[in-house]
């Protein structure tokens, strides 16, 4: 029997993310924790689900355990299916040899065997580190009535910021004319979101093509683009509105978890219509004790709150004692904050445990740097860790001579 | 695979008839995100039984909707799993069966093609931890025939109508009682029972030629003597929920960490639930909560305080919710405040609205009402 896939999407997930430093140091990007009872992934792989896009490789190289054993069967994003689904693809060995990934062209490249067994007409390159929601259909639509050979989505960003991202000078018909990575004097604001859809044949030929250059870095943004621009094909952008955040960075990551708080939060994560699904367990409801504070903030499921928790983003089955207090901070699951201690504006990884009085971070203001706790760190009862600091070792007090 | 698990849903409906009009007594909410059935589940798949079969008598439409295919709970398998039996009508006559013994004669040939070597048959009227495999190792240990779960207690109004037991010193029952005295100390049979499957199929015979009706009096009371029947005490939790009165008590239980500790953090045992995949609770600038249970995807501008608050429930501004439980996705607006009040789902109160019940008489909000 011939079966075919209209869309296939390719999900990179394979990159380090080394600018989360302690975050990312045992796990990858992609299975970073976000808002409480997500991860970074979860909002890709909900909005494929969401476009009706039920075939995903998910491309992964760094540190792929922790994001392997969550993407599972796919089961929590409906993404279990009898053809298609989603499909964990790592790097692999094969006649001819065996390599890493080497790019994201490349990582695609040697997936092509995967895309060919659905035989799409177009497939859908998403990048697994951005926050926001989005109809790829809506996308995949227009990229069909165009006839375009591929479709960049892009945001416009501020004029200020455009010379930090990758920006698509477009003619009236959103043609897109010139690209330039980071540009010192950009032209345009309209910002490349990594989210592409290629006709098939096209990217196989480009992408073909490219692993034949010894001096290509076989990446998207730098040589796949801008070949296929010298080519004089067919390349349209999409304009996107709405909440778009790339959290590659420690500041990035910390701000679009505060977008979700706040008397109208940027990004809205309540819309039954668009559901980010996540893969969690039964675990029991949060208990709230008497003497705790709450403000502006996200709890979620198994959390035991006994102290003050004010402008935060609390995970599941974290424990907040008794005189503690939590400000502008991101605590991600099964942490423990001890009695007495203070955290502010800081990111705290899961499976930490915060000593009793120890003191993390200091009150965010203009010029202080957001502190950051990696995976399994022990702080010592009445330990300090300065603002801005990055610990993957545990911390212990300071004792006098 | 040791024993087949069957669940009664829907027997208790008639003592707590508020929540069950559209419901099986299986299906009460129960402490923010749960349903009783939930608590009966977990316990049997924590002791891994795999094979587990529903009773659905009535109304189970919600029973249907919160089970799914039982993946939830690791029940859907290749190889038995969850299955739902809605109730055997002949065409003849389309009286419904209404004992236990005629729901289990129903299901005689589930019972037959089974393999395990015991069934466990249990009710849904109490929240619970119990572990199983300590059962079926006692009842094995002992070559019982059929080993009945109790807890030994003084005994309350809301248990009179289960069996007492009185047991000799090696746990052998020797004498039964239909009924338990209030206010007395009492063995009083929780209605979870281990029974070898042979014997209950014969068991399941004699009934169909004698006509017998019920279980606890004819199967269980009438064998006392000719049968080896065990008792097995339950140390655990058991909060049992059979009227309005104790659904109260016993939800509000649930604030006391001693009580939450013993129902959800004992070691490797879960309570398994449906997953809905609600967004965290959002706490407002003006939120003030204090000693409550809070499910996800809750968004809380105003007060709580001593209350349980289940999944998608909203409270405005300025609005008091005390000791109260309110049911999932129930929407309070601005100014409301609310005392003693139980919400089913989907309720809504308007803005400015004053309710108030006692904590004997709780005021109770049917599904989907609006004030």
């Amino acid at each position: 029997m011939y079966s075919q896939k209209k869309c296939v999407a390719m999900l990179l997930a394979g990159g380090q993310g080394s600018r989360l430093y302690a975050l990312t140091s045992k796990v990858a990007k992609p299975a970073v924790s976000f808002g409480a009872k997500y991860r970074i992934i979860d909002f890709t792989l909900s909005n494929c689900v969401n476009s009706n896009i039920d075939t995903v490789g998910v491309l992964t190289q760094y540190q792929p355990l922790l994001l392997n054993e969550y993407i599972g069967n796919g089961q929590p994003w409906d993404l279990d299916r009898t053809f298609g689904g989603v499909h964990i693809l790592p790097p692999y060995q094969a006649k001819t040899g065996s390599e890493w990934y080497k790019g994201t062209a490349n990582a695609i490249y040697q997936n092509i065997s995967f895309i060919e067994n659905y035989d799409p007409d177009h497939v859908l390159i998403l990048s697994g580190d951005h926050i926001y929601k989005m109809d790829y259909n809506k996308m995949l639509h227009d990229h069909i009535q165009n006839n375009a050979d591929c479709t960049i989505a892009v945001l416009e960003v501020p004029m200020e910021e455009a010379s930090r991202f990758g920006i698509m000078n477009t003619n009236e018909e959103n043609l897109i004319t010139e690209f330039e990575e980071k540009p010192k004097h950009p032209k345009s604001n309209k910002a490349s979101m990594g989210i592409y859809i290629f006709k098939k044949e096209k990217l196989f030929q480009y992408l073909r093509e490219d692993a034949l250059d010894p001096t290509s870095q076989n990446d998207f943004g730098k040589n796949i683009i801008p070949t296929m621009l010298a080519k004089k094909e067919k390349m349209v952008a999409y304009p996107f509105k709405g909440y778009w955040k790339d959290v590659g960075t420690i500041k990035s990551l910390w701000e679009a978890n505060q977008d979700l708080i706040g008397e109208n939060p940027a990004f809205d994560i309540y819309n039954p219509f668009w559901k980010i699904h996540s893969r969690n367990m039964g675990i029991e409801p949060q208990y709230i004790a008497k003497g705790a504070v709450l403000e502006n903030s996200l709890v979620t499921d198994g959390a035991k709150i006994e102290g003050t928790v004010i402008n935060s983003i609390i995970g599941s089955n974290v424990r907040i004692a008794k005189g503690a207090i939590v400000k502008d901070s991101v605590i991600f699951a099964d942490t423990v904050i001890g009695e007495n201690a203070s955290v502010n504006y800081s990111i705290i990884d899961e499976k930490v445990v915060i000593g009793k009085q120890a003191v993390i971070g200091m009150p965010k203001a203009d010029d202080v740097e957001i502190a950051v706790i990696g995976r399994d760190v022990v702080v010592e009862d009445e330990a300090v860790v300065l603002a801005g600091a990055n610990v993957e070792e545990n911390v212990y007090k300071v004792r006098g001579e | 695979m040791k024993a087949l698990g069957i669940i009664f849903s829907n027997i208790h409906n008639e003592t707590i008839d508020e929540l069950t009009r559209k419901r099986t007594s299986a299906s009460i909410p129960f402490g923010g995100r749960y349903r009783l059935i939930d608590f009966a589940l977990s316990n049997l798949v924590n002791a891994d039984v795999v094979n587990v079969g529903i009773l659905a008598q009535k109304n189970y439409q919600s029973l249907m909707d919160h089970l799914g295919s039982g993946k939830d709970w690791d029940l859907s398998r290749k190889n038995g799993g969850l299955v739902v039996f809605p109730p055997f009508g002949s065409y003849k006559s389309d009286i419904l069966y209404s004992s236990r013994l005629e729901a289990l004669v129903s299901i005689r040939g589930y019972i037959e093609k089974a393999k395990e070597e015991m069934v466990v048959l249990m009710d849904c009227d109490s929240a619970n931890v119990i572990d199983l495999s300590d059962v079926f190792e006692f009842h094995q240990f002992h070559q019982a025939d059929m080993t009945l779960l109790y807890r030994h207690g003084k005994c309350d109004s809301d248990l009179v109508s289960n069996m007492d037991f009185t047991m000799n010193e090696e746990g052998r029952i020797i004498k039964a009682d239909l009924k338990s005295k209030r206010g007395k100390i009492t063995n009083t049979f929780m209605n979870v029972c281990v029974i070898n499957r042979r014997l209950l199929q014969g068991l399941l015979e004699d009934a169909i030629s004698q006509g017998l009706e019920s279980f606890h009096r004819d199967i269980i009371f009438g064998n006392i003597k000719s049968l080896k029947i065990y008792g097995y005490a339950h140390q655990g939790i058991y909060l049992h929920v059979n009227t309005m009165e104790n659904y109260f008590k016993c939800s509000m239980a649930l604030l006391d960490k001693e009580t939450r500790e013993s129902l959800f953090g004992v070691k490797n045992h879960r309570v398994y639930t449906k997953v809905r995949d609600s967004s965290p609770t959002r706490y407002g600038f003006q939120a003030t909560i204090e000693n409550s249970f809070i499910a996800d995807g809750c968004e809380i501008e105003g007060t709580v305080i001593n209350s349980i608050l289940f999944r998608g429930v909203k409270v405005g501004k300025g609005t008091i919710v005390k000791n109260s439980i309110l049911m999932q996705d129930t929407i309070t607006g601005n100014n409301v405040a609310l005392n003693y009040v139980v919400t089913d789902k989907n309720v809504t109160i308007r803005d400015r609205n004053h309710l108030s019940g006692c904590e004997k008489i709780p005021y109770y909000l049917g599904k989907n009402t609006m004030v």
